[in-house]
């Protein structure tokens, strides 16, 4: 369970909060859109829950854990427990589709065997099978973001945070990054998205949480973009 | 951890910044090999030190017929011989050992000393005086013995050889401070060569410890690769620091120094064996204390 407890957070050289008392539970298992024009706060959320970022008010708990109070040596374990998707990849380019999942994998110090047998089950997962040997470049966009969402799962988070991740893809690829997430969301995993693609909120019917300069203005189960193109 | 990732990663990064390894590895040689050479050079003047004030006595001098000091009155007797090795022998035991040294034990010496040389044609065992040689137990006595005979007839001079020996010493210890001063000045220069190299690595691949920072890598599988990289070129160098010194302990002080400076004590293997494990610990701390401060600036957030 993810819970916002008042969250305020303030960067040092801005007038403007980016999030001003958010205040709100997603429980677990759940598939929440985090919708907003660019600077409403969602990418913000995002870090505060990564604690890329600390709040300047108000405690983020993740399963009753205080965020702000990880320690810098307890922060590594704590980000086993969450994948994270972003709308860029971030692929390792001299490295190859299997490789860069292996990768996550490998520096968590995860044993030969454990990694031989997973990243084929997750390569199958995003329908990327007979690719592990391509390089990201050989890949178009929608394949590049399947990859990632396959390193982001393959440590199997209960947690999977995705920021803006089909911001750099056309409609129909999109959707199906999308209904990826949804199939993933189905086996337990909390998806929480940030996006602006209107269409696709629309299409999914998932609980959608809006903000506009850091609050919350909406916060609706099974909703859609309506609002926000007011 | 496992450890063929962080070796992986270990010998990817070295070759990626080829150009950085070679100059680092070049400057730990330089600093490692300058700074082994001051210590060298510091047992060298302690083992001088030791060799010489060993040997050095209190000489005391006593007329010949050619002598014009006040107390001379032509050759010393045997009667002011005898009174002068009395008073020697009364200071015991500020005077440890009284030897007497005959003009022909001197010349003898003197021959020893200068063989080959031809000053020895030119002197004769007449021109070298008889003496008292006096071993003391804390050379800042001199003074005592002096006092004590400086004044007797038949002495024509009493003479401390550390007095002489001070002024050479005093050179030594001089470039001794600055070939450590120069070390030192190195190994700055090798602590911000570190620096910079970790830093181009550290922003080199970005990319991979940003991903090892979000999938939840612990902080030492993301430094360990760039401190180890670091520790593997200061290894290297300070190998090659310690490859100089054996050489210049086998070639230069051995083979060229030692033969033809034979009244000078040399460093032995031991001091030479004792230093070289300092050049990898010293350059294997700067590596690492330096590499892990700078990751600590540029790996955070």
């Amino acid at each position: 369970m993810i819970r916002f407890d008042h969250v305020t957070k303030q960067y040092p050289n801005s007038d403007i909060p980016a999030l001003a008392d958010v205040d709100l539970v997603i429980e677990d298992g759940e598939f929440v859109f985090l919708v907003g024009s660019s600077g409403s706060g969602k990418s913000t959320m995002i870090r505060l829950l990564l604690k890329e970022e600390v709040s300047s008010e108000g405690n983020i708990e993740v399963d009753s854990i205080n965020v702000g109070e990880i320690s810098s040596r307890d922060l590594p374990e704590f980000r086993r427990g969450m994948g994270v998707v972003f709308q860029d990849f971030r692929l390792l380019p001299n490295r190859t589709v299997y490789e860069n999942i292996a990768f996550a994998l490998e520096v968590i110090g995860a044993d030969e065997d454990e990694i031989e047998q997973r990243v084929p089950a997750v390569l199958e997962l995003v329908s990327l099978e007979g690719k592990e040997n391509r390089f990201p470049n050989e890949l178009s966009g929608g394949e590049q973001q399947r990859v990632a969402l396959a390193r982001a799962v393959v440590n199997r988070p209960k947690l999977l945070l995705c920021d803006e991740p089909t911001g750099n893809l056309d409609p129909t690829t999109s959707l199906g990054i999308v209904k990826l997430l949804d199939r993933i969301n189905r086996t337990g995993t909390t998806v929480v998205m940030a996006t602006h693609d209107h269409a696709m909120v629309d299409e999914m019917r998932k609980r959608t949480i809006q903000l506009e300069q850091g609050r919350v203005i909406r916060d609706e189960l099974s909703g859609s973009y309506r609002m926000a193109s007011q | 951890m496992r450890y063929s990732f962080v070796s992986r990663e270990v010998k990817a990064g070295l070759k990626r910044n080829l150009t950085m390894t070679m100059a680092l590895i070049v400057s730990v040689a330089v600093s490692l090999t300058l700074f082994g050479t001051a210590l060298l050079l510091r047992a060298q003047v302690d083992r001088m030190k030791g060799y010489w004030y060993d040997k050095i006595e209190v000489s005391i001098f006593l007329c010949g017929n050619s002598s014009i000091a006040f107390t001379c009155t032509g050759a010393v007797t045997e009667e002011q011989r005898v009174a002068i090795k009395g008073t020697l022998e009364g200071l015991k035991p500020t005077a440890q050992e009284v030897f007497y040294e005959s003009s022909a034990d001197a010349y003898e010496r003197f021959k020893e000393q200068f063989e080959g040389s031809s000053i020895l044609a030119n002197v004769s065992a007449d021109a070298l005086p008889e003496s008292f040689r006096v071993k003391i137990d804390n050379p800042d006595n001199f003074d005592i013995i002096a006092n004590a005979v400086g004044n007797m007839q038949g002495v024509e001079s009493v003479q401390d050889q550390r007095k002489l020996l001070e002024r050479f010493f005093q050179i030594l210890t001089g470039l001794q401070t600055f070939a450590l001063a120069i070390a030192l000045a190195m190994l700055f220069v090798t602590i911000l060569l570190v620096m910079n190299t970790i830093r181009v690595a550290a922003f080199a691949r970005r990319r991979e410890t940003a991903i090892m920072r979000f999938v939840g890598a612990s902080n030492s599988t993301i430094r360990m690769p760039f401190i180890l990289e670091a520790v593997f070129c200061s290894t290297i160098g300070a190998t090659i620091a310690s490859i100089g010194m054996v050489l210049a302990k086998a070639l230069l002080i051995d083979l060229k120094l030692a033969p033809n400076l034979t009244f000078i004590a040399f460093v032995t293997w031991k001091e030479v064996l004792f230093i070289l494990p300092m050049l990898f610990v010293v350059g294997t701390a700067i590596a690492a204390a330096a590499s892990s401060l700078t990751l600590r600036r540029h790996l955070q957030a």
